[in-house]
């Protein structure tokens, strides 16, 4: 081996040890983990699907998620569900809704809402868990005892019934109205936990240097908290919100199948389920197509979550089974 | 002990009435009532309806009466369900979601912790990954996909079980919604007793028991098995409010008259009185059960001190 060799194997050498930040040893770590990866491929195969799947489905066989043909025909699904009144055709792989609809649509379009429930009530428990749970940790004393009091004796709620009083007393207005209920009352029963998890960082890190700097430089409390700490937490929390999705798209499923969630035309995975369980004895795959396809997005997501977690931080096991 | 116990025993009454007053709020801030249904009231009646109830008073009146009523535990008549009291729905439904509830806890407790165990002894083994996908599964299958696929398995193509319908406890009919009911607890229940007894097992006193000679049994099952309990135990208090929400929907798909069945149907009637009958008595037992949960974690863990 020439010197020049050496030469450049140390530079690429110190350029990975450089390059190694918290984020890429974790990404590593995540890449490594292969379940992890399983399910970021099939997240990625739901998401890109629902997102340009029904577009295609209209360009090719002229099918929307509620469009029903004048000489609309039952069909039914691939073999073992395939049922008196229908014959499988590639025109519709999920078959068809006792309406006459193409049921592939209307599963892409039921993860669209599905998957935008999750997200987006996971981001309102975000907020109002971190600004609750790091407002509490940094200002500690008395006001973190009331406050973290009043958790405690929210956990012991039974809050799903208080979301479908609200759902089946504010709800049924309009389907986008609907939505925004959803978004708030998922969002507003899912941040307890997430409260106790940065509270808990935020405790132990506001000892630290940088926080003593950023107060001797003269910085508020406001910023310091939002500006200095809150960045820190991201771990945790990243790990955490993952886990939140599946959990918020799961309560959504539920709230839906009772008829309090999503309501038609628009339709989720498991207004769909509702829909399919009807018809369970006569077109088994009303139910079995958007179930199964919703039970694969979940076990991806919670694939997922539990890779990030071991990737970021092992620490965290205690808080989530 | 008891020094512990009482005030969490008092503390319960405000949190009931408050949770209360969060559900009356609701009804109340919505638009519309029990009497704007399709079905339209002269006026007259309407009236005297209202009158007999106590509706055409001040809400703070109305306010009072209903948080006097859950503190005597009797919360009138229902609207919709004529010449039924409140409290009479309660003991009828009760017994069938206690029952359901109880058999699906039960069971899972017994799988599930079978399988945390037996995985955690034999770590990153077949067994282990089996059985960790297996409880993946558990908790990422909806009971609402769940229900329905055994039914068209075990009654609409196998003919084995019956598919829907309460008779009575001890019957073939409870066995489908039983099992749907547990799966996602088995689940919870075979990771976290996993996750505590993999803590447990690596345990100094756990490798003095191994040091004293003891077979591998005699140090999980006598050692081991206390300390990996405590997750399961803390995970109970959660549990049971998940197992409320789970009742409501498996009651649904095989016709089960319990209380999640018709708090829904209270719901979408609006019937007041039975939503908030029904709210309290949910809230009382969530509480109560959760301070159990706390003696409890006190027995097994002699480092908690109340």
């Amino acid at each position: 081996m020439t010197a020049v060799n050496v030469a450049t194997a140390r530079a690429g050498e110190q350029e990975i040890v450089q390059g190694t930040s918290l984020w890429r040893d974790a990404w590593r770590r995540l890449l490594r983990n292969r379940l992890a990866v399983f399910g970021m491929i099939v997240v990625a195969i739901v998401v890109v699907g629902s997102l340009i799947g029904p577009p295609i489905i209209e360009l090719t066989t002229g099918y929307t998620y509620d469009y029903i043909p004048p000489d609309s025909a039952l069909v039914g699904s691939f073999p073992p569900f395939t049922a008196p009144g229908g014959s499988f055709s590639w025109a519709h792989p999920m078959g068809t809704d006792d309406a006459g609809r193409d049921l592939l649509a209307r599963v892409m379009l039921g993860g669209r809402i599905s998957m935008m429930v999750g997200i987006i009530s996971t981001l309102v428990s975000l907020l109002i868990g971190v600004s609750y749970g790091a407002t509490a940790g940094f200002i500690g004393g008395h006001l973190d005892a009331v406050m973290m009091r009043i958790v405690d004796v929210l956990y012991a709620i039974p809050y799903i019934m208080i979301v479908i009083v609200l759902l089946a007393f504010f709800g049924g207005q309009t389907p986008i109205g609907q939505l925004f209920l959803l978004f708030i009352g998922l969002g507003a029963v899912s941040w307890l936990t997430m409260a106790r998890i940065v509270r808990g960082q935020v405790i132990s890190l506001k000892n630290h240097e940088f926080v003593l700097a950023a107060r001797a430089s003269g910085t508020r409390t406001f910023k310091i908290i939002f500006r200095h700490l809150v960045p820190n937490t991201l771990g945790p929390v990243i790990v955490y919100a993952t886990l939140t999705i599946p959990q918020v798209m799961l309560l959504e499923a539920f709230l839906s199948f009772l008829g309090l969630g999503v309501q038609a035309p628009l339709a989720s995975w498991g207004s769909l389920a509702a829909d399919g369980v009807k018809n369970i004895a006569v077109f088994p795959w009303q139910l079995i197509c958007p179930g199964v396809t919703m039970a694969l997005a979940l076990f991806s997501l919670n694939f997922i979550g539990d890779g990030l977690r071991d990737a970021l931080d092992p620490q965290m096991r205690k808080f989530n089974a | 002990m008891l020094r512990f116990v009482i005030p969490r025993l008092l503390i319960t009454v405000p949190m009931v009435l408050v949770v209360v007053s969060l559900t009356w709020g609701l009804i109340r801030l919505a638009p519309g009532n029990f009497y704007t249904g399709e079905k339209v009231l002269p006026p007259a009646i309407e009236q005297n309806i209202r009158e007999k109830y106590g509706l055409d008073q001040p809400w703070y009146v109305q306010y009072g009466r209903m948080l006097a009523n859950t503190v005597r535990g009797d919360f009138g008549n229902s609207l919709r369900y004529q010449d039924q009291t409140v409290n009479e729905i309660l003991r009828a439904s009760l017994p069938v979601s206690a029952s359901i509830g109880l058999a699906a806890y039960l069971l899972a407790l017994a799988v599930g912790l079978g399988v945390g165990i037996v995985s955690a002894v034999r770590q990153n083994t077949r067994v282990d990954y089996a059985a960790m996908g297996f409880a993946m599964v558990g908790i990422s299958l909806p009971n609402f996909v769940l229900g329905p696929i055994l039914v068209l398995a075990f009654a609409l193509s196998l003919y084995w079980l019956p598919p829907a319908r309460w008779e009575g406890f001890f019957s073939l009919h409870t066995i489908l919604p039983v099992i749907t009911l547990s799966l996602v607890y088995m689940a919870y229940i075979a990771r976290l007793s996993r996750s505590g007894m993999l803590e447990v097992l690596r345990s100094n006193y756990i490798r003095t028991a191994e040091a004293k000679g003891l077979t591998q049994r005699a140090v999980v099952v006598r050692h081991g098995l206390r300390g990996g309990l405590l997750p399961v135990v803390s995970f109970s208090g959660p549990a049971l409010a998940l197992l409320i929400g789970g009742t409501v929907v498996v009651e649904r798909i095989f016709a089960l008259p319990g209380l999640g069945q018709y708090f829904i149907n209270a719901n979408l009637n609006r019937d007041e009185p039975l939503i908030i009958g029904i709210v309290a008595f949910i809230s009382i037992a969530v509480l109560l059960f959760n301070l159990v949960v706390d003696i409890a974690y006190a027995f097994l863990d002699p480092r908690v001190r109340y």
